[in-house]
């Protein structure tokens, strides 16, 4: 498998991607991830203005195949979400990582960077854990 | 890739779920079910074999006639659902699912295996289904068999497609007009792509296990494993119609008469999903006004042609008529759904 893994994000074992602009921390799940759920169905997004703590679930991704949970990549405020998503779910599938983003979170811990992978470092983590 | 049974399948081919479901449903779906099981049965006791094991009213089928039924338990309970072939008069063949092959054959020669010659043919027989509004026109190039005056549940045994012998059957699990394809394992791989290339024209696509489930929940056929097992009686699980209490004595009839008599418990109901979620095997079914669990999903999935979330689940028989609202417990979630009858999808 040829992986779609742009390296100017930031990833978690969990395959959320994360797109850190200034304070600003856009998120959405991976390439993998989604070829994994296959054709998604729905997608259920966190409250703009409701605070995140890392690792927490912030939402889930639903296709025909299973729903898997979205984990909150770093602790913060969300400051947007990508509404258009619960109307046109397959948004996730076409352009994970950009039509597809799913919140905005404003940082609370700038420092929580530092525990996400670069983009070299989960592509490492692919090839050991998921074969 | 999935294990399925012993078998590797896809859950889907490359296109994706809603794209094989969308051939299906306009095209031609192709399905590798080559993991059914077949037992054939012959003899001059073979009918009354079969019809000891079976519910539905074998003396009815006649050569080259096909019907759905179940095999039960004595207490009632679903052994597995099948399809009895009526080849000759002293020759039925039963198709069994994939993962029942070796405890239907166990059940089979343990009841009847004195009565006429009972033979497993799953290793040596492949099976390829062939389903959609456009599977005749598609099919038919392939064959001198006559498609056009072949009724659903009739097949022709010994004809030939692509120059292999095979059996045809106006059969499938998807809602769809098609046929099923009974040939030997080694013409398996080829006849598949010459099927393949016949309705590659026209969009045909192959078909994985996910786009199965969708295509069979529309239609509202049942899933044995999820929906059925040897706990749930054909009554309860709205398969009354293939039940024949004046058939003969087959194995099951007395328990099945008693809970005829004594009112049914538990029903499997259709439902659509009214708020937004996906109900999945297992999910709990909740009362609406005190959310005690009365109940459980046994298939729940999208409908890509209706538009709609749909599922099956056992609930109270009050519960189960259209109309009435139950709760599902979506991943913690209480989510509406509405009761339906009959199929979600009708082609």
């Amino acid at each position: 498998m040829s992986e779609n893994v742009p390296n100017d994000l930031l990833y978690t074992e969990d395959h959320e991607w994360a797109r850190q602009e200034g304070n600003l921390v856009t998120v959405g799940i991976t390439q993998f991830a989604v070829d994994q759920l296959g054709d998604v169905t729905q997608v259920d997004l966190p409250r703009e203005g409701e605070v995140l703590k890392a690792h927490e679930v912030c939402g889930s991704v639903e296709s025909v195949k299973a729903v898997s949970d979205v984990y909150a990549p770093i602790s913060g405020k969300v400051v947007k979400v990508n509404s258009p998503l619960q109307d046109s779910p397959e948004y996730v599938n076409e352009e994970p990582y950009d039509g597809g983003w799913m919140a905005q979170i404003e940082m609370s811990n700038p420092d929580e960077l530092k525990g996400l992978m670069n983009s070299a470092a989960y592509e490492e983590f692919l090839k050991e854990h998921e074969g | 890739m999935i294990d399925f049974g012993g078998w590797l399948m896809p859950v889907n081919y490359p296109s994706g779920i809603l794209d094989e479901h969308k051939a299906t449903r306009t095209a031609v779906g192709m399905f590798d079910v080559c993991h059914m099981g077949e037992v054939h049965f012959r003899g001059a006791r073979a009918a009354e074999a079969v019809q000891r094991l079976v519910t539905n009213h074998v003396a009815k089928l006649h050569d080259g006639r096909a019907m759905y039924t179940v095999a039960c338990n004595p207490r009632g309970g679903i052994v597995d659902d099948l399809i009895v072939y009526r080849v000759k008069p002293d020759h039925f063949l039963i198709v069994v699912n994939g993962a029942n092959i070796a405890k239907d054959y166990q059940h089979f020669v343990q009841q009847v295996g004195s009565w006429c010659e009972i033979r497993n043919a799953s290793d040596e027989t492949g099976l390829i289904s062939f389903q959609g509004p456009k599977a005749e026109a598609c099919l038919q190039p392939l064959t001198r068999a006559p498609l056009a005056t072949l009724k659903p549940f009739h097949f022709l045994p010994d004809v030939e497609v692509a120059g292999r012998p095979v059996w045809i059957a106006r059969t499938g699990y998807t809602g769809e007009d098609g046929f099923e394809i009974f040939c030997a394992v080694p013409d398996a791989e080829p006849l598949w792509q010459a099927m393949l290339d016949a309705c590659a024209g026209v969009g045909g696509k192959p078909v994985g296990l996910g786009a199965r489930d969708t295509l069979r929940l529309e239609a509202r056929l049942s899933l044995y494993g999820n929906d059925l097992n040897d706990e749930t009686t054909p009554l309860e699980a709205g398969l009354g119609w293939v039940v024949k209490f004046d058939a003969g004595d087959f194995i099951g009839r007395d328990a099945l008469l008693r809970q005829r008599d004594a009112g049914l418990a538990r029903k499997l109901a259709g439902f659509v999903m009214l708020g937004r979620g996906i109900a999945r095997h297992g999910y709990p079914i909740l009362d609406r006004s005190t959310g005690a669990k009365v109940g459980d999903v046994t298939s729940g999935t999208v409908g890509p042609t209706v538009g709609k979330n749909i599922g099956l689940g056992y609930v109270p028989a009050g519960l189960a008529r259209a109309g009435a609202r139950l709760l599902i417990d979506c991943r913690g979630k209480p989510t509406e759904a509405e009761v339906v009858e009959g199929p979600f999808y009708r082609r």
